[in-house]
């Protein structure tokens, strides 16, 4: 597998990035706030209306480091993409397939699979690690209702009845969700997922949780040669990244979920953190978003073995691994598309 | 279709397809590209040999870079690093150059001489577009290696030929199909700068659904 580079945020609104010989420098006005080399960058991710040059973007490109641009809550705005990479043979089974409902439904199986198997073991883990903080038979009992779906869903033939499979799951492991937070539970409690804008501290958590894992499972399939807009489950919106929502279903539960979790569970960011807006919007301080973006940060660097290539990465690279296992399923060396499978 | 270059595959490929046919499909029929030393030391190799505008006269000798060739009967076109054109009385007149020339290709590789034939055959058709182009036989050509800083000469047979012939020939089926073939790991994935795009660990795996059903 290949390395894992770094990635760098750049939080600082107003700032500049601009390309000087071999490194990318970042100012604010005249403040030189900081310069660092290319070539140990795998993405470059902004927040804030910031610029960039057109030469960075150019060596950006030619580099295949992604640039992303977030707005300051963390919302995606754009990407600078390069040249598709030149694989129209592999693009073009990908649109067949996602022509066909009947094969998108096989694909789409796959990702639900992984999702649900992923949050059952979720459910299955906190048991065995918190038995004396959480209600063990409510947790066996959902966990268990998870395992026939994930009996039905094996067999789905049919997109519709995949996300109707999907939601009734979605319903039962979120259901646990709260009861996974074993601190400041003043602060932090999950009643329902919502967004746009996120009402209360762990939704705001989760949603730029997603959001950096959107970004960073785009860039992975754009990397193999696969269009991260042309999806399987997610069925064609023009603006959506469809094939990266895909690929993520099966990592939101054991990325960012898990992500998020750790960082109340261990007090990394606390109820200090937020700001809460007159319409009850939550946004995270930049103080918090520090926080939350270095422990991202570190949390790519740790090591996994991969469930089914069996070799050891780091889960930075898990999105990488994924989009490489898709686009050898739809060039013919794999029957059928190995999802991320956690335990 | 027939005859027109755009359509024709690179030469250079014939070297990766008797390498690996599933390295030569993932360059030429899947676009992907991976650089490992090996590769940045080759490029770095044939900087001396790319340099179009500089003719040397030594001797006998008129020396041509990077020159462009093709092949109808292969369909075929590519670059030789090096042509070499060596007075001789059985040889060929050539446009504003007095006396009679035979072309040897000299094509520039990294390391050492490699047990496998692929560097060869590359060599050979390369020879085989300058019999074509110059209607004359080139009997001889050489690889120089760069580690070991000399050539080494290989005789043109038509043994080797015909192979390059039947090559091509399994290129274009290849090609045509858009097929990228199985993989066959073996210990020439280790120098191989896209085992990381082509996973040759993939051929032992379980079966996808078998994993599946673990979870079950």
């Amino acid at each position: 597998m290949r390395k894992l580079l770094n990635t760098l945020f750049v939080t600082t609104p107003n700032s500049y990035l601009a390309l000087k010989g071999e490194t990318i420098v970042v100012t604010a006005g005249e403040d030189h706030l900081g310069q660092v080399p290319l070539h140990n960058l795998e993405a470059i991710c902004t927040f804030g209306y910031m610029g960039a040059s057109p030469k960075l973007m150019h060596a950006c490109a030619e580099r295949n480091i992604s640039l992303t641009f977030l707005s300051t809550s963390g919302k995606f705005l754009a990407r600078v993409v390069g040249e598709s990479k030149g694989n129209v043979v592999l693009r073009k089974t990908q649109y067949r397939l996602s022509d066909s409902t009947n094969e998108s439904a096989k694909i789409a199986r796959n990702f639900i699979f992984a999702k649900v198997a992923n949050q059952k073991w979720i459910l299955e883990r906190m048991t065995r690690d918190y038995p004396m903080r959480i209600d063990v038979p409510a947790f066996k009992k959902i966990s268990a209702t998870l395992s026939e779906y994930l009996q039905e869903i094996l067999m789905v033939q049919d997109l519709e009845i995949l996300r109707g499979l999907e939601g009734q799951a979605a319903n039962h492991y979120f259901r646990c969700f709260d009861q996974m937070i074993l601190q400041q539970k003043d602060d932090f409690f999950f009643k329902t997922r919502n967004r746009r804008p996120p009402t209360d501290n762990i939704n705001a958590l989760l949603s730029l949780a997603y959001t950096l894992l959107a970004k960073d499972v785009s860039a992975a399939l754009e990397n193999v040669g696969l269009d991260a807009y042309v999806g399987y489950l997610h069925r064609d919106r023009p603006g959506r990244a469809s094939l990266a929502l895909d690929v993520m279903e099966e990592l939101r539960g054991v990325i960012a979920d898990r992500f998020v979790l750790k960082l109340i569970n261990k007090k990394i960011i606390t109820g200090k953190d937020f700001f809460a807006k007159e319409n009850g919007a939550v946004l995270l301080t930049d103080e918090g978003r520090e926080k939350f973006i270095n422990a991202w940060r570190e949390r790519k660097q740790e090591p996994l073995t991969h469930p089914y290539l069996k070799e050891k990465i780091n889960w930075g690279l898990v999105p990488h691994a994924q989009a490489m296992l898709l686009a050898r399923h739809l060039r013919g060396d794999l029957e059928e598309y190995p999802p991320f499978l956690w335990k | 279709m027939e005859n027109n270059e755009d359509n024709y595959l690179m030469l250079s490929g014939i070297q990766h397809f008797r390498f690996c046919q599933r390295q030569w499909a993932l360059i030429h029929i899947e676009q992907q590209w991976a650089e490992n030393v090996k590769t940045i030391e080759g490029q770095h190799i044939h900087e001396k040999a790319d340099q179009p505008f500089i003719r040397e006269k030594r001797h006998n000798k008129l020396i041509v870079r990077a020159m462009q060739v093709r092949s109808h009967e292969l369909k075929t076109t590519g670059i030789c690093d090096v042509v070499e054109f060596i007075e001789d009385e059985q040889g060929i007149e050539l446009i504003n150059e007095e006396g009679k020339y035979i072309p040897v290709p000299v094509e520039y590789k990294r390391g050492k001489p490699k047990a496998g034939q692929e560097d060869i055959v590359q060599l050979v058709a390369q020879a085989m577009c300058l019999e074509e182009m110059f209607v004359c036989d080139v009997p001889k050509a050489y690889l120089f290696y760069d580690e070991i800083k000399r050539r080494v000469e290989v005789e043109i047979t038509n043994e080797l030929r015909d192979e390059v012939r039947f090559i091509f020939k399994q290129m274009y089926n290849y090609y045509d199909r858009r097929h990228t073939p199985k993989v066959k790991p073996g210990k020439h994935c280790k120098s191989c700068s896209l085992e990381n795009l082509c996973l040759p660990t993939l051929i032992d795996s379980t079966p996808v659904r078998q994993y599946m059903e673990r979870f079950l």
